[in-house]
């Protein structure tokens, strides 16, 4: 992507706590970040990380109570989603931002026919009667590669498989054309031959229809091969954010070079064993005012234990969250 | 859907003829006399007769047939001629299920009782429904707020607090405590007789109804709302909720559409293998009002030992249960369409 282009999407030092049986739990601390026009933005970290909620609470997603986005903002068309009222948000969302979830065979309703599901947005936001709604559901599946489109509008979720259901899924989110859309893990439930065919998909309707994309995996070798550029998150903040190219070849962030080693590589005619990461990652009662990776991480040393390091700018478009210089083999300066 | 409907229905006929024949052969069983209620004065040898007189001398075998006949294909063919002024073969003599204490046909008895049991219990049925659906819906998305914590006092009350000692208490407040001639004074008692000729006569009529009916909608509602409750609990926290907000859509719809037609498929289900109920009478709420429902019939055949009619009652229960077994089956086949019947 060009750089300086135009961010769609721009947060800054968003919170979001969720108010449990057991005190606070501080999930997203102190998360910035923008999303270019037409980009796509891979999000990576183990599961906990705190990936789902970030993007929950950019649009109001999260049931509140528990949940509660405490503080930062987030501008899309130059205004701030999280001051903005329940029904202009109910506006933006499925029109403007698009969702895709993890688990297609749970994520659409089983009552009602997968053309009742297309026509809803269509309908709700374009205005549209419903025999409008209808032949524009039928463009929506053939564009996600659904044979038959017309019949299958009148099918019931369960009468599709999970690949197809995901395509479902894709469709309505894309009903309205959004400028960003939001993928939640959208093939970590599937078959990995089913996974690469989705993202075949995606990769050509964003050629096609050219929105920018937050695409979140627990899998940095899905991201490889789709993502402009990537950021890591780890224990609810953002760790490491580079170009892709970059962020393979010259990882800053012991975490990231962690995640790195855990892609099964297959050299010769060995595979190698696949490594993990040592440890649990942390759940946080309360803002981490130490590097909330120093209990595993290789490197740390006394200052992680007393500060958690800011995002600080180590290349061209490269900020890490990290006092220690893993180029260089010692702590970073100042 | 309709074969499967067809072959459940095949299969209902030995399962009913099976339990007729059970009720049969329990009443016979009983120790019961149906002379017992007559005047010591009756010597024994009279006794003797009037029992042989209505068929007792003869071997449960043929009893029972006799019984089969006589309900099976005599009533059915009573009720077409009734019904068309004909007269289909043998109707000048044709023998019906007798009542042995009143000596007129059960099934006339019943369908003079009918509309009573179903004017309040029915209707008690329906405002049980009506009150427990809203009620589950709001209960269950403003989980612990205060409108769902006096929603589960209410039902712990109504669930908990047996008919008999509501009705009285309603009794005792409204038709004993309240002088008569205020609005709030109610009667205790339901008059059967009362016809509805105009709007006087029709409040008159709403009245004697208020009491049986609140006490029974409120135990109803009581068991409804908190299945509702339950069942949309349930639904609520399901991914598709969630795809639905993220479609933008507005929480009317994510709840009155998406969630609760989800939500409504096990209800419908409860409801209706609850009808039966309504046609068997609330038999203490009927004897704490007066109301001479079916409820009452059956009591009274039990007391005065009138084996036909409480064997001909208990079998249209045994009927109405399974048929509405069958139509709870069919309706969630028809709410859900992941059910395939065939
Ligand atoms: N409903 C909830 N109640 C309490 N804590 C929650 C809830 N949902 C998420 N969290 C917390 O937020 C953290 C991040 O969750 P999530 O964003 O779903 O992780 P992931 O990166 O796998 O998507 C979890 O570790 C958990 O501690
Ligand atoms: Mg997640």
């Amino acid at each position: 992507m060009p750089d300086g282009a135009q961010p769609v999407l721009d947060v800054r030092d968003l919170n979001t706590v969720f108010q449990t049986r057991g005190g606070e739990v501080h999930a997203v601390n102190h998360v910035s970040f923008d999303l270019k026009k037409g980009e796509l933005l891979g999000v990576v970290g183990e599961s906990g990380s705190g990936k789902s909620v970030t993007m929950m609470s950019l649009i109001g997603l999260l049931p509140s109570p528990p949940a509660e986005v405490r503080r930062g903002e987030v501008l899309f068309d130059g205004r701030d989603l999280l001051k903005m009222d329940a029904d202009s948000l109910r506006d933006i969302r499925g029109a403007r931002i698009g969702f895709v979830f993890q688990d297609p065979m749970t994520s659409l309703n089983p009552v009602f026919t997968v053309g009742f599901q297309l026509r809803e947005p269509l309908m709700r936001h374009m205005g549209m009667n419903k025999r409008q709604a209808n032949a524009r559901a039928v463009e929506l599946l053939e564009l996600v590669g659904i044979p038959d489109a017309k019949q299958r509008l009148k099918d019931y979720p369960h009468q599709f498989s999970g690949g197809m259901r995901q395509r479902v899924m894709i469709a309505i989110a894309l009903a309205c054309d959004p400028e960003v859309l939001i993928a939640d893990e959208p093939t970590t439930a599937l078959d990995v031959t089913i996974q690469a065919q989705i993202l075949e998909l995606v990769k050509e309707l964003r050629h096609k229809l050219g929105m920018a994309i937050v695409w979140i995996t627990h899998d940095l070798g899905v991201i490889a091969g789709i993502a402009d550029r990537v950021m890591v998150m780890y224990g609810g903040q953002v760790v490491e954010q580079a170009p892709v190219r970059e962020l393979f070849k010259n990882p800053q962030h012991p975490y990231t070079a962690a995640l790195l080693e855990t892609i099964p590589h297959v050299r010769g005619d060995r595979a190698e064993r696949l490594k993990v990461i040592e440890g649990q990652p942390p759940i946080l009662g309360a803002i981490p005012t130490a590097c909330p990776f120093r209990h595993r991480c290789p490197v740390a040393f006394d200052r992680c234990k007393q500060e958690n390091p800011a995002r600080m700018p180590v290349g061209d478009g490269h900020d890490a969250a990290c006092f220690y210089d893993l180029a260089k083999g010692e702590p970073r300066d100042a | 859907m309709l074969n499967y409907t067809i072959r459940r229905l095949m299969f209902t006929i030995p399962v009913l003829l099976f339990i007729s024949f059970i009720i049969f052969l329990l009443l016979d069983l009983a120790p019961n006399d149906p002379t017992g209620n007559l005047p010591m004065t009756i010597p024994p040898e009279v006794r003797e007769k009037i029992r042989e007189s209505l068929g007792l001398g003869q071997p449960i075998h043929v009893r029972y047939f006799k019984w089969c006949v006589q309900f099976f294909v005599n009533e059915p063919l009573n009720i077409i001629d009734q019904m068309f002024g004909t007269c289909t073969w043998g109707c000048e003599d044709r023998l019906r299920v007798q009542s042995w204490a009143t000596r007129s046909p059960v099934v006339d008895l019943i369908v003079e009782r009918m509309p009573q049991t179903l004017w309040v219990v029915g209707m008690s049925y329906v405002v049980g429904i009506l009150i427990a659906i809203p009620i589950g819906v709001i209960s269950a998305y403003r989980q612990y707020s205060w409108f769902d914590q006096a929603g589960t006092f209410v039902s712990m009350v109504g669930f908990s607090v047996p008919t008999f000692f509501t009705g009285v208490l309603m009794i005792v407040i409204f038709s004993v405590m309240i002088p008569t001639d205020s609005w709030f004074w109610f009667p205790s008692i339901y008059d059967t007789t009362h016809k509805v000729t105009d709007l006087a006569s029709f409040g008159f009529q709403i009245r004697q109804m208020a009491m049986p009916v609140f006490v029974l909608a409120l135990y109803n509602a009581a068991q409804i709302s908190r299945f509702m409750r339950a069942s949309m609990l349930d639904n609520l926290n399901q991914d598709y909720v969630r795809t639905a907000r993220a479609k933008g859509m507005r929480e009317r719809v994510v709840l009155l559409v998406h969630v609760l037609r989800n939500s409504l498929i096990p209800v419908v289900t409860v409801i209706a293998l609850g009808v039966p109920q309504v046609f068997g009478g609330a038999i203490i709420t009927e004897q704490v009002f007066k109301v001479n429902g079916l409820g009452q019939l059956l009591i009274i055949g039990i007391q005065g030992a009138d084996i036909p009619l409480v064997q001909t009652l208990t079998f249209i229960f045994a009927v109405l249960i399974v048929l509405f077994n069958l139509i709870a089956d069919i309706l969630y086949g028809i709410l859900d369409p992941r059910i395939r019947y065939d």
